[in-house]
């Protein structure tokens, strides 16, 4: 169903938000990851303001959707994203990678168990959701169960096993997000290892897929809506994104995918974020 | 002597005993741990027959998941399960999980602290023909290292059976050790088995070496006690299953009474069981320690016994290092 345009104005609303967090929350932790975080931004809101059935308050609700972030090193998105949806404190953010602290660099479902798993080591995300969508089946579970993925860990053997796997029980109640903005540690992924044509790959593997905008809010929900009404295969909803999206200086360059901006740098970055890249006069804050 | 309270079966060292491949308790005990917990279901990547997960399969198809040759696929699945409420078996052979897959085992289940119990069969030499790809000598090593799992080698088909029955009820990742052979059944259904206890299987009064072992090993080491205490010598013989947790007061007691230990296990005599016998000794009571194993190689191909006797896992070469050295 389409947004109506309060909905729609809300979610950007979230959007901005989360992406100043991230800022924040990099700056203040003086390392970590700031391309892919940015560009996940939209899709982490669309998913916690809307798509998700979920409960903040009661993380480990027996009825809630699955999220699965395979690709860990974008968490600083999702624990922004959380903390605004009101997992835990916003505050609670500027302690990411620090000692003692619940949002570890990666993230650990032992440490904060509303991550549902732990990940990071690329490849493992996508089988691990489709043990829990798998679990869920045999149990005749309406849970859905989704997974966020990198392009950079389609190059992982285990992924291609677990898309194997999906294909062959028909784990309908499964959704695969990849995060298609080609870029990845050491370059653009297809001077890396070219990955494409991602599309037909998936569908020679007996997936549905849609390919969508990532940063169109109301074309990414009526991907997943799509994907909801596909009863006999997984869905993959391969989401065009721009690395660093809503930072100009981020946007498109790989160096950013695995350092932080600096204290200058992240002033700066607020300061676009606040003015709307100085369409708007003021900061709001 | 014999440990009358270890229960073991009587027609030991007769032809009459039984001999069966530790494998087979894998297969009887997920069938029994499967009927008490209907959230157990069996893993397994390409080899239901030589696993013997078929045996559970044809008792519970619907819990029964087919991954095709994919171990890393099926240690990952088998955590999403597990995050799911299941109680996870994944059964392979050794090398390949927890050989291939030990990066998943190590992030998605031992990190992820998740019940999911890894079943690696064809371990050890005793593989035979198939050669040194698929005989197993480093996984006690990898995965006693691991913080959150448990590991245990059991010492024949019963205790393996009762060790899969006691995993199915752990809160944590366990890793169980099978080997492909049949070895002699030298327990009964009543001898004592608890995760984290060693056995005494064989003692004596005047015994002065204690020989420390692990898996089937432990056949071979009361093999040695009894032939050698009719020799007069007097060893005492302790059955080590769990290598993690050790069972270090057992340990540290032998440690106490005797002159020497040697330890004896079907894997490398680097960072095996024998490893984690010296590591707990040595702040607490460092004494010579003796560890038989695999030295630092590769297996080969060959018949089980012939390689076994080869690289020095028999009761004769047992004999050979407590008389040579006592």
């Amino acid at each position: 169903m389409a947004l109506t345009d309060t909905e729609q104005r809300v979610l950007e609303e979230y959007a901005a938000r989360i992406r100043e967090t991230i800022i924040e929350m990099l700056v203040a932790a003086g390392s970590g990851h700031t391309a892919g975080p940015l560009g996940l931004a939209d899709i982490f809101t669309a998913f916690y303001f809307h798509i998700l059935k979920h409960d903040p308050k009661n993380p480990a609700w027996d009825e809630r959707d699955w999220l699965i972030l395979s690709n860990g090193h974008t968490t600083p998105a999702r624990y922004a994203a959380m903390a605004h949806a009101g997992y835990f404190p916003v505050e609670e953010c500027l302690t990411l990678r620090k000692f003692g602290s619940r949002l570890q660099g990666h993230p650990e479902r032992v440490r904060l168990p509303s991550v549902e798993t732990t990940s990071g080591p690329l490849g493992e995300g996508l089988s691990q959701a489709c043990g829990v969508a798998y679990a869920h089946s045999m149990d005749g579970k309406k849970n859905r169960v989704y997974c966020i993925m990198s392009d950079g860990e389609q190059e992982e053997g285990n992924t291609w096993e677990a898309v194997l796997f999906a294909g062959k029980y028909r784990l309908a109640n499964l959704t695969a997000v990849m995060d298609r903005n080609n870029i990845q540690i050491d370059g653009m992924t297809e001077d890396v290892m070219p990955l494409e044509p991602l599309a037909d790959k998936y569908r020679a593997f007996n997936w549905h897929v849609i390919e969508v905008n990532g940063h169109d809010l109301s074309a990414f929900i009526a991907a997943v809506d799509e994907a909801r009404a596909i009863a006999e295969k997984p869905t993959l909803i391969l989401a065009h994104t721009i690395p660093g999206k809503g930072i100009p200086e981020i946007e498109f360059d790989y160096h950013w995918h695995g350092k932080p901006p600096t204290k200058e740098e992240g002033k700066k970055f607020l300061q676009e974020l606040r003015t709307m890249g100085g369409k708007i006069a003021q900061e709001y804050a | 002597m014999r440990n009358d309270a270890a229960k073991l079966d009587s027609a030991l060292f007769t032809d009459a005993v039984v001999q069966k491949p530790t494998r087979d308790g894998f297969g009887t005990g997920t069938v029994e741990a499967g009927k008490a917990d209907s959230r157990v279901v069996v893993l397994c990547a390409d080899l239901a027959e030589s696993t013997r997960a078929e045996w559970f399969q044809k008792e519970f198809p619907d819990r029964f998941v087919e991954l095709g040759v994919a171990e890393q696929n099926m240690a990952t699945v088998a955590a999403g399960m597990a995050l799911a409420g299941k109680r996870p078996f994944i059964a392979s052979y050794a090398t390949f999980s927890p050989g291939r897959n030990y990066e998943q085992i190590r992030t998605t289940i031992a990190l992820n602290e998740v019940p999911v119990v890894v079943c690696g069969m064809h371990a050890g030499v005793s593989v035979g023909p198939d050669g040194a790809t698929h005989q197993m000598l480093e996984d006690i090593g990898m995965m006693r290292m691991l913080p959150n799992m448990t590991v245990i080698a059991p010492g024949d088909a019963l205790e393996a059976h009762k060790a899969v029955v006691a995993a199915a009820k752990e809160k944590k990742a366990v890793y169980l050790r099978f080997g492909r052979s049949a070895t002699p059944v030298f327990t009964t259904a009543e001898t004592p088995f608890e995760i984290g206890k060693a056995l005494t299987l064989f003692d004596d009064p005047l015994a002065r070496v204690a020989v420390l072992s692990t898996g089937s090993m432990s056949y071979e080491a009361l093999k040695a006690a009894e032939e050698l205490s009719n020799e007069g010598v007097k060893v005492m013989v302790l059955h080590v299953p769990t290598i993690k947790p050790l069972d270090t007061e057992a340990v540290i007691a032998a440690a106490q009474r005797f002159e020497r230990i040697i330890t004896i296990e079907e894997h490398q005599a680097a960072g095996g069981f024998g490893s984690a016998v010296a590591e707990a000794l040595a702040s607490v009571h460092p004494i010579r320690i003796d560890r038989l194993g695999i030295q630092d190689q590769f297996g080969q191909s060959g018949d089980p016994q012939e390689l076994l006797a080869h690289y020095g896992l028999d009761a004769a070469h047992i004999k050979e290092v407590v008389r040579g050295k006592i």
